[in-house]
């Protein structure tokens, strides 16, 4: 039954996209089933989802907007419990996550430091995981180890979502900055996007980038060259049809771009600071510099910024990262409430 | 001037019982014996090495060892399979080929390799195995599946 509705609404999302946000949920009341395949699914990687699945939760996040402002009530998940471990430093992920089950209706119960736990005594991550997961719904872990979610997600019987691994990757990022572009832009069908800055150790890029393959986007890429983003990705990139153009000239870039998503150099990845010296500053964008651009080209972060993008900027239309960090809150929303079997 | 006494051509003489590995690609021979694990405190037997030995079915040139009272189990066939995914294993008794099979590279890899990537989770102590999912097989490469870093030298990274 589920099967044959979520087909339904496939098929009329792409013959009638326009209406398949009001129309289609008062015709099929039982829509939800669209995402639904995500229950109890674990979150570890943007490409464990096929573009139906992001499309879903992205619909979904679109739907969670009023109830992410509070503007709605609805506690979808009341009596639930989730388990928020980051071993380290977050600001909005591990906030955003919070404030998207406290709005369901979701306990939150968490772990901010690996020093208070009993890995500081030599306990195994997997060890760790085992116990959180007898005592929550679902864990979301941010840790320094590339690889942690996909291990968690091994050893836990709910699902395991990755909120950041080393230098690997950070799925729900990638879900809130197509969210960002899809609002934005309308559709993610063909835009052209520039990722610049550190594009060898940020997670974000490596799973936005991959998940852009998903929807036909043109990639130009533009790093210093020790900061380039790895082979391994590049050469994932390419098998998956996408053919990203690498360059060093920023003005290029953003003279034929609608998205230009930077990215913070990230001292804390850098084995020697001296390397990291060479690199800081490297690239940095102001209000000249987008005078090269289209007038709706729209620039993105994740956050946080040092000064990789002027001030000046963010009062102009093309700032979107501040209101890209507020959208974590619905889309975390959207996808605890599909792993979680939430219905809205 | 002609030799008068040209140097007889040396080949490896065949062994009563063992093992022999055929069609190792060129330049493996000693990682295969490498994976054996054998060396001067636990071998009794003789071990013969060809090193650039010509061969049809490779189109040039192979390596074969061949192991005087030896028997390889599973485990080490799949490793041996790594590095070279097109050798032979003949298992040799009282100078007749008993069994002869081809070493199998799956689609997984499990436990055989490390992580070459310092950062990945499987280089930290967690109890558990080792995962790749091959994405090339000439050469070998392979996906780690926790990092997913993308493993080129595996030779240098056998357990």
């Amino acid at each position: 039954m589920s099967q044959t509705i979520r087909l339904i609404l496939l098929r009329l999302r792409n013959d009638e996209r326009e209406q398949s946000d009001g129309s289609l949920y008062s015709l099929y009341p039982h829509a939800i089933v669209v995402i639904m395949d995500l229950y109890h699914k674990d979150v570890v990687s943007i490409m464990d989802f096929s573009k139906d699945d992001i499309e879903g939760i992205l619909d979904m996040a679109e739907k969670m907007v009023p109830y992410a402002k509070g503007e709605k009530i609805k506690r979808t998940l009341d009596g639930k419990i989730l388990g928020n471990l980051f071993f380290e430093p977050s600001t909005r992920t591990k906030l955003s996550f919070e404030s998207a089950a406290y709005r369901l209706g979701c306990d939150v119960i968490d772990v901010s430091e690996m020093s208070m736990t009993s890995m500081a005594k030599g306990e195994t991550l997997a060890d760790t995981i085992k116990i959180v997961d007898a005592y929550c719904d679902a864990t979301v872990l941010r840790h320094p180890f590339e690889g942690a979610a996909r291990l968690a997600a091994k050893f836990s019987e709910h699902p395991v979502i990755n909120a950041g691994d080393g230098a690997s990757s950070h799925p729900t990022q990638t879900l809130l900055d197509l969210f960002t572009m899809r609002r934005a832009k309308g559709s993610l069908d063909g835009l052209k996007i520039t990722l610049v800055g550190d594009l060898k150790y940020g997670r974000t890029v490596h799973s936005l980038a991959q998940a852009l393959t998903k929807f036909g986007m043109d990639i130009t890429l533009v790093a210093p060259e020790s900061l380039m983003m790895p082979k391994d990705i590049i050469d994932h990139l390419e098998s998956c049809g996408s053919r990203p153009r690498i360059i060093t000239d920023l003005e290029d870039a953003v003279s034929q771009s609608d998205v230009l998503y930077v990215t913070r150099i990230q001292r804390e990845r850098f084995p020697d600071p001296s390397e990291y010296l060479k690199v800081a500053g490297t690239y940095r964008i102001d209000n000249a510099l987008l005078a090269h651009g289209k007038s709706d080209l729209i620039v993105m972060h994740p956050l946080p910024r040092v000064n990789e993008i002027a001030p000046e900027v963010d009062s102009t239309p093309h700032a979107k990262y501040f209101e890209q960090a507020a959208n974590g809150v619905p889309v975390r929303m959207a996808l605890l409430n599909a792993l979680l079997g939430g219905e809205l | 001037m002609a030799n008068e006494n040209p140097i007889k051509e040396v080949r490896l003489t065949p062994i009563r019982n063992g093992t022999v590995i055929d069609h190792i690609a060129c330049g493996q021979a000693l990682n295969v014996i490498k994976i054996l694990g054998i060396n001067e405190n636990n071998i009794y037997s003789s071990i013969s090495i060809g090193m650039h030995v010509s061969s049809a079915t490779l189109g040039g040139w192979k390596d074969i060892v061949k192991i005087e009272d030896m028997e390889l189990d599973s485990k080490t066939a799949e490793k041996i399979a790594l590095i070279a995914p097109d050798a032979t294993i003949s298992i040799v008794r009282d100078f007749y080929v008993a069994e002869k099979y081809k070493v199998d590279l799956g689609e997984r890899v499990i436990g055989l390799a490390r992580c070459s990537n310092p950062n990945c989770i499987t280089n930290k102590g967690e109890p558990i195995d080792t995962e790749f999912q091959v994405i090339s097989r000439y050469p070998t490469q392979l996906r780690c599946c926790y990092c997913d870093r993308v493993l080129m030298n595996v030779s240098d990274n056998l357990l």
